[in-house]
């Protein structure tokens, strides 16, 4: 971890155009191109059962040199054939994990990838990693961050709230997680006072069913920290477009609202 | 690289069209926005080229509409590395526009930016002679809101990104002008055939 990645700006210097319009949230980061262009091997060192779906691939990366909680990845397997599959994953340890990170995968239907890791792959094997990626979805610890998401995408607002008790932060971080039940809910027993999950199909005894509604949303903006909250959506499609509008209607600012969408 | 122990891949057929590092996304057209997707009603919509151009002009969703029709049918690519295959979007050829504003010598870079703020640089080269579009249909409908709709550009040889949602309009300039993902870390050009995702690539 270099202090060069950790040191974000408010906004990426642009003498240049702006457009006329309210979003153009500027990055958060200068991303090192020469790090991020270079694949690096990676070794699989553990791997952890989250939910009946989804684990962690721990793996060994001995020359990664950082990133900031939120930011994703590009990971290849190769076959004999030659044939080379390459997927993005959010990564889901905190910078402080030295030579290290993890991410955590879905199994997915038929998926060449995430199908590997869930059926074949075992401590010491190797694949290929590059980045990280993006500064944008990103969050270096640096203003009051309202975290939204659902399903496996929690995975890189985990690294957020990570980073936030690892480096002992004390400005605010809140994290609304959505989950089909509670044995389908990743992390589970990571969570503390920060979260508030929600579960769409069965509950534990006492709690109530549903989506994400507009009444939790209110909740944690009512809660307004000095300068208000960097939100952050992350979960499939049709998750982000539901929990973007209900912050939206909620009086989130559009150009406050970084989403990460999966198909 | 070595060679991923166990690791196969899907069963496939060799596929030309499929540029390095992509696979077939089949039926499915993941969304890729990092924005809240904007309410944009088509009278709201414009479109407005301007920078060096010998005649800045906007036109309405009626003005554009007038224009002669034309539609991309063929592939797309998105930089995430899936690739779709045969798609229709209907609209107006870039060109069409281009015709009216004229750009001027020196013009030889775009941004390309959305009624939202997003924007994406592109060489003048890349959107001349036919190979981008200002599109309000997919396949026989509207396009989607969460797709770019009422109106999107799109430049199919270059990765998706750089096919503005939502497009608002075109500045021509004299230098190249990162755009919100060439920002982040993305390619400047972003060529799927050479695989530009990165800076650095």
């Amino acid at each position: 971890m270099t202090e060069t990645t950790l040191s974000a700006t408010d906004s990426t210097p642009s003498a240049g155009f702006t457009p006329p319009t309210r979003f153009a949230v500027p990055g958060r980061i200068s991303v090192n191109n020469l790090t991020a262009a270079t694949w690096q091997r990676a070794t699989l060192t553990d791997v952890r059962r989250e939910t009946p779906h989804a684990a962690t691939f721990r793996f060994a990366v001995p020359d990664w040199e950082g990133h900031l909680p939120g930011q994703h990845l590009m990971l290849r397997l190769r076959a004999e054939d030659g044939y080379v599959a390459q997927r993005h994953y959010s990564i889901a340890s905190p910078p402080d994990d030295t030579g290290h990170i993890e991410l955590t995968l879905d199994h997915v239907d038929g998926g060449e990838v995430s199908g590997w890791f869930h059926t074949v792959a075992k401590p010491g094997d190797e694949v290929e990693v590059r980045g990280p990626l993006s500064g944008f979805f990103a969050w270096p610890g640096d203003r009051p961050a309202l975290l939204v998401g659902a399903g496996s995408g929690v995975v890189p607002l985990m690294s957020m709230v990570r980073h936030h008790r690892a480096r002992g932060l004390s400005l605010p971080l809140r994290l609304l997680v959505s989950a089909r039940s509670p044995e389908e809910l990743i992390y589970a027993s990571e969570y503390g006072a920060e979260t508030t999950p929600v579960f769409t199909r069965t509950a534990p005894e006492g709690v109530p069913v549903g989506r994400v509604s507009a009444a939790h949303v209110a909740a944690l903006l009512a809660d307004r920290p000095e300068g208000g909250w960097e939100a952050y959506v992350c979960g499939s499609n049709g998750f982000a477009e539901h929990a973007s509008r209900l912050l939206v209607d909620a009086g989130q600012p559009v150009d406050r609202i970084r989403i990460e969408r999966f198909g | 690289m070595n060679v991923t122990r166990g690791f196969t891949g899907r069963p496939r057929v060799r596929n030309d069209g499929l540029p390095p590092g992509q696979y077939d996304a089949g039926d499915d057209w993941p969304v890729l926005s990092a924005e809240v997707t904007p309410d944009l009603a088509p009278e709201e919509w414009t479109f407005t080229v301007d920078g060096l151009v010998a005649e800045p002009r906007t036109w309405t969703w009626d003005e554009a509409h007038a224009l002669p029709p034309s539609a991309y049918e063929g592939d797309i690519h998105c930089v995430t590395s899936w690739s779709k295959f045969g798609v229709r979007f209907g609209g107006v050829s870039l060109d069409a526009f281009l015709d009216t504003v004229r750009p001027a010598p020196e013009a030889t870079h775009v941004v390309a930016f959305s009624h939202t703020g997003y924007t994406a640089n592109l060489p003048l080269a890349d959107l001349t002679g036919g190979r981008a579009w200002i599109v309000w249909e997919y396949g026989d409908g509207p396009l989607p809101a969460e797709h770019g709709g009422p109106a999107r550009l799109i430049v199919p040889h270059l990765y998706f990104w750089k096919s503005v949602k939502w497009i608002a309009g075109l500045r021509f300039l004299d230098h190249d002008e990162p755009g919100f993902w060439e920002q982040n870390g993305y390619h400047h050009r972003g060529n799927p055939w050479e695989e530009q995702r990165y800076s650095g690539d």
